[in-house]
């Protein structure tokens, strides 16, 4: 139901003072007005104005601005007040009840090693071992538990598969010609962009605008645009504004700055209650043992471990995995996501609901996909607290929709069909070839979504990607960056004639240079 | 019956692939030692043979070997220390800025390698350091051997006792080489990633030191210790948290034979910028050109240098917490085995670079030619230093050749300044 904008935008006003009311910001806000109360330039007569402008002149207000524009960058627009929850999670039916047979098969899976292996979801340690493991909490790496029993709760592949059965139960086959002609995996008929729109959509990445990744390679001056590109990062740390370095990063980060620039974005400042609530997670972690922290040691092992780039932060990993998972606050995110955590009973109470637990705490079980989101950002920070929150605000804006069934244009589903059609669309004696030979790109490309890239590209180049995530808010860059991969070796591709073969000659993105792939394939190749 | 004249005739004794792959590459011939050959790639041992009073011989106008003669000069570890320490006081001597010391009265750019000192000869001299800082640790590296062999750390004078005995007995003793030691100040505040130590290998080739002509490889990389490091005195015995060599390394329980515990050096550079910034990130890596050079410039006057001759050396280099790097030792003979596929291409390329350096065109060398490739025979090398082209100009040229981006970053900033004050250095 469509909602007129001046009553969506009070319902969103309504919403972020909600959000807002009792923050930590909002008490320090308070604080600052009543200390100016005491300043010579607060006059009775002019009260609010004077307090007003106070606060804009010592930054408060700046502060404000930045948290409430992150508030509307993490929550969806409102739909109509009459909608249900799950509306907000997820608009169209048959998406919410695939997404919870998933979710069911997952925690069947789950339940099952849990009694094969005859192992508590959840049990409080022994004091020896709680003392044991605070001393090596920075050295978890080199614990060796044996893990061979455990294994992931699933692989991307059997993702992959529920994605592509996915049907619409309302939808006929006759009505979109141009969707039955569709020959890709994913048989869903959603939105996505033709070209056209995301050139509009990322128009900052144009041929005649400077990027970083491109026009600060070494045979360019850097008299052209990176230094000045420096300057302006610059100016935008100093004035401390989100949008404008949402804006800014577009065109790029200079790695001196990013990490600044992320945190600015993802309005992360630290405080110390934050610092605090971090130590609290690690005190959880120590206190008790979870079913899951053996998956994420096995995750961790098999991914990160083996890394090139990545094996150096093993046991930062654990910790921010670990604490990640007693991490309640991330229970918050299911009220836009499609998902649900599942929850467990206390022993002898099933189906009780006074006996329910989130379980684990911040109701997440796979760990698989996501672990090598984490290793990039260590290269960025390296104070642990800082670390974990900077990852959890990734997760809970962008990274958990990669892993769950939605509608949504950043969605996993999305970027898949945005994949295949461009590809179809734009390559398509590439897309037949492959397809002929039973190589449907989306079985080769699905992996490097489903991982943001990380762990196929080179971490710089990583980071250059991550930047335009951040700066157009969206993870549909992926879906055109992964196109234009396949655009990039379609000589090659169109020589092989086995699925082993695509994937050999796919199998090494670490060479690439994304932004000039990414420019090429926007604008540059005739369509 | 093939005609094999112009074809270079090489011989090595020392069975590597990396090595043989790329002599075979260029259609060079493989001949024996006692025949003629053009190109010897010869361990140590065979070059002191080569140039040795008793059985070496001449080497003619079209022979080219990989060592200098006297490399130990630089590659053994007392000797490199002597004549850093000489070269300093030379140049306090004569007034040099370079040689300038604070108010503590440590050299401001010459203080590059930890305190050191050689056993038994030294002992009293050490004992007074030792004394005061009592706390300290240091590590003793016998002189003549390699790969982490026969390394120990000691924080307490009861653990050298023999080298005490040994510095009290007659002057005329002789001390063969193999039990001189050094011990040095052991950098106790490492840099640390990761919650890991880590060393630096550069490599560097020099063609000849009388113009000094030396160039860096821009592919290095960082070697990481598998078990966390600790400071504390219990964990001195465990060698695999001190020591970074990979031979060391490689049995430690962690190993891991796929990345084989090395980062590149644009990864260090990455996440040195991303988390410590620009400024200081650059400042870093001039240094370490900066150490390389002097060192270099240290020996270059007891070197022979002989016209047959060009090196590639390993430099080992730690960066301490205050980002300030120091040499710990130069190889002559970087281990050529590959632990991990990415290292083979690496060593592979290492050599094709070295040798289209070494060995103009490919072709039967000339030894008298002026040693000046050309600059698209460099490969992944870069112009380090060149003494000729830096006299030659006049005002400091400031050559920053950002190197191409095959890993993706910039790698290091190769400076090809002329003039010891150092403008554009510090």
């Amino acid at each position: 139901a469509m909602l007129d904008p001046e009553r969506g935008l009070s319902l969103t006003i309504a919403r972020v003072v909600q959000r807002l009311q009792g923050s930590s910001l909002h008490s320090q806000l308070e604080r600052q007005a009543r200390v100016s109360l005491h300043k010579p330039e607060i006059k009775l007569e002019s009260l609010k104005e004077d307090i007003k402008d106070f606060l804009k002149t010592s930054g408060w207000e700046k502060k404000l601005q930045n948290a409430v524009y992150s508030e509307l960058n993490v929550f969806p627009s409102p739909c109509h007040p009459a909608a249900p929850p799950e509306h907000i999670k997820e608009p169209l039916a048959y998406m919410r009840k695939a997404q919870g047979s998933w979710e069911k098969r997952i925690l069947k899976s789950l339940n099952s090693m849990c009694t094969e292996l005859n192992i508590p979801l959840a049990q409080k340690r022994p004091v020896n071992e709680q003392k044991e493991l605070l001393n090596k909490w920075n050295e978890m790496g080199t614990d060796e538990p044996d893990l061979s029993l455990f294994r992931p709760v699933y692989a991307p592949k059997d993702f992959l598969e529920v994605l592509m059965n996915l049907r619409n139960p309302n939808y006929e086959n006759g009505e979109q010609p141009s969707f039955r002609n569709h020959l890709g995996l994913i048989q869903v008929p959603l939105k996505v962009k033709d070209i056209p729109e995301l050139k509009e959509d990322f128009s900052e990445l144009g041929l005649n605008i400077g990027q970083l990744g491109i026009d600060d390679s070494a045979q360019v001056p850097p008299e052209f645009f990176e230094n000045e590109h420096v300057r302006i990062g610059q100016k935008v740390l100093a004035e401390q504004d989100s949008a404008a370095a949402q804006q800014y990063v577009r065109q790029g980060c200079p790695t001196a700055l990013r990490a600044d620039l992320w945190a600015l974005i993802l309005n992360i400042s630290n405080q110390p209650e934050d610092i605090l609530y971090y130590e609290q997670l690690k005190s959880n972690v120590i206190q008790h043992d979870l079913l899951v922290d053996s998956l994420i040691y096995k995750d961790v092992k098999l991914t990160a471990s083996n890394d090139d780039y990545y094996f150096v932060f093993e046991d930062y990993l654990y910790q921010v995995l670990l604490c990640f998972s007693r991490d309640t606050s991330v229970l918050e995110h299911f009220t836009y996501s499609s998902a649900t955590p599942p929850k467990s009973y206390i022993q002898g109470k099933l189906g009780m609901e006074e006996y329910a637990v989130f379980y684990p705490p911040n109701g997440m079980i796979n760990y698989n996909s996501f672990i090598l989101s984490v290793a990039p950002l260590c290269f960025l920070y390296h104070e642990p607290s800082k670390l974990y929150q900077i990852f959890r605000e990734m997760y809970v804006r962008f990274f958990f929709r990669l892993h769950s069934i939605s509608s949504h244009p950043s969605g996993i589903v999305s970027l898949c069909l945005l994949f295949e059609t461009l590809l179809q669309t734009h390559l398509p004696q590439l897309f037949y070839h492959l397809r002929e030979i039973g190589a449907q790109p989306l079985r080769i490309s699905f992996k490097w979504m489903v991982r943001a890239f990380s762990g196929y590209l080179a971490t710089d180049q990583l980071l250059l990607l991550w930047d335009r995530i951040l700066g157009y808010n969206s993870l549909e860059i992926l879906a055109v960056l992964a196109a234009a991969v396949f655009a990039f070796r379609a000589v090659n591709l169109m020589e092989v004639t086995s699925l082993a073969a695509a994937e050999a000659v796919l199998a090494d993105l670490s060479t690439l240079k994304v932004m000039p792939l990414l420019q090429i394939f926007l604008f540059a190749t005739v369509t | 019956f093939r005609i094999m004249a112009g074809k270079v005739k090489w011989v090595t004794d020392i069975e590597k692939s990396v090595l043989i792959n790329n002599f075979e590459k260029r259609g060079w011939i493989q001949v024996a030692e006692n025949e003629d050959w053009n190109f010897y790639w010869m361990s140590v041992q065979t070059i002191r043979n080569v140039f040795s009073v008793e059985t070496g011989y001449r080497l003619s106008d079209d022979q080219i070997v990989n060592h200098f003669p006297n490399h130990y000069e630089l590659t053994r570890k007392d000797l490199m220390v002597k004549n850093i320490k000489r070269y300093r006081k030379e140049l306090e001597k004569e007034g040099s800025p370079l040689a300038e010391k604070d108010e503590n009265g440590k050299y401001i750019y010459l203080d590059f390698v930890p305190v050191t000192f050689m056993l038994p000869a030294d002992y009293n001299l050490f004992v007074e350091e030792f004394r005061k800082n009592p706390s300290s640790t240091w590590i003793m590296k016998p002189c003549g051997k390699a790969q982490g062999k026969g390394i120990f750390l000691i924080n307490k004078l009861s653990q050298i006792k023999k080298w005490s005995r040994d510095s009290k007995t007659s002057s005329f003793v002789s001390q063969s080489s193999k039990e001189a030691y050094v011990i040095s100040l052991y950098i106790n505040n490492p840099l640390l990633i990761g919650g890991k130590k880590f060393d630096l290998r550069l490599y560097v080739l020099v063609s000849t030191y009388r113009p000094l002509r030396c160039y860096m490889y821009k592919l290095g990389f960082c070697r990481f210790c598998t078990v966390k490091y600790t400071p504390s005195t219990s964990e001195l015995d465990n060698m695999f948290v001190h020591l970074t060599n990979v031979a060391i390394q490689k049995h430690g329980d962690d190993y891991n034979h796929i990345h084989g515990g090395k980062w590149t050096v644009s990864n260090l550079r990455l996440y040195l910028e991303s988390t410590r910034g620009k400024e200081v990130t650059n400042k870093l890596f001039d240094e370490i050109h900066w150490i390389i050079v002097q060192s270099l410039k240290a020996v270059a006057p007891v070197m022979n240098n002989d016209k047959h001759c060009f090196e590639c050396y390993g430099y080992d280099i730690i960066i301490d917490d205050k980002l300030k790097p120091w040499l710990i030792e130069v190889n002559a003979s970087p281990s050529l085995t590959s632990s991990t596929a990415n290292d083979r291409i690496l060593k592979y390329n290492l050599i094709n670079d070295t040798l289209n350096i070494a060995v103009p065109n490919g072709e039967i060398p000339d030894c008298k030619w002026n040693k000046s490739p050309p600059k698209e025979v460099l490969g992944n090398y870069e112009v380090l230093y060149d003494e000729e082209m830096a006299q030659s100009d006049g005002p400091d040229r400031d050559l920053r050749s950002r190197p191409g981006q095959s890993t993706g970053v910039k790698g290091s900033r190769a400076r090809d300044s002329g003039k010891p004050v150092l403008t554009t250095w510090k």
